[in-house]
């Protein structure tokens, strides 16, 4: 899973069933000082996040199909939670570079 | 999944067989404001999107499993019209900092 902040939301009427009942939502990853910012993508909303929460988005279809109990979804990207807090250790400093 | 514009359609008479009967859209891919992000590509349309719309589309496997027919050879597919984008501008801060950070 990644680390990402929502930024905004797609409103569709006309899309696959799957995606019914979800808010579909624009998120961008965080990401470390000195790092590239990676791109925004879109993420299914299956925890009830609102804009400018900063969240947990698990990017794979299987994981998709559990949380939607829908069989063959075409769903990737699921946000699974808002996160209070994180704790990054300063030994972790030395591999992002 | 990703934002795209609808820029035109692609046909093919001689191609795998279980392309057939799948229609094929030139999208341009966007970015959060809407703007074009990277080059053009073909997704199979499984929203009946038309030409100039906003759609969201999904890669790989998934696109294959938006189609009706199983295991077609696609690897992006349109899979839902967009009506409205509604992106917060605001919000500029997305560096993750070192040590114990809480969000609000």
């Amino acid at each position: 899973m990644i680390i990402a902040k929502v930024i905004g939301t797609v409103v569709s009427t006309i899309k696959h069933p799957a995606y019914h009942s979800y808010k579909l939502q624009v998120v961008q990853p965080l990401n470390l000082p000195g790092e590239l910012p990676e791109e925004t993508f879109l993420a299914l909303d299956s925890a009830h996040a609102g804009v400018g929460d900063t969240v947990l988005v698990m990017r794979e279809g299987n994981g998709a199909r559990q949380v939607t109990q829908i069989k063959d979804a075409p769903i990737i990207s699921m946000i699974v939670g808002i996160l209070d807090s994180v704790e990054i250790t300063e030994q972790a400093k030395g591999n992002s570079r | 999944m990703l934002l795209g514009k609808i820029v035109g359609t692609a046909v093919a008479t001689i191609k795998t067989l279980e392309l057939t009967g799948v229609k094929l859209l030139v999208v341009q891919p966007l970015n959060k404001n809407l703007e074009p992000s990277g080059s053009l590509q073909v997704a199979a349309d499984a929203t009946q999107a038309g030409y100039g719309d906003i759609v969201f589309m999904v890669r790989a496997r998934e696109a294959a499993l938006a189609l009706e027919e199983k295991f077609v050879p696609v690897d992006l597919s349109a899979i839902g019209v967009v009506d409205t984008v509604d992106v917060d501008r605001s919000i500029r801060d997305f560096e993750l900092s070192w040590g114990y950070s809480q969000f609000a």
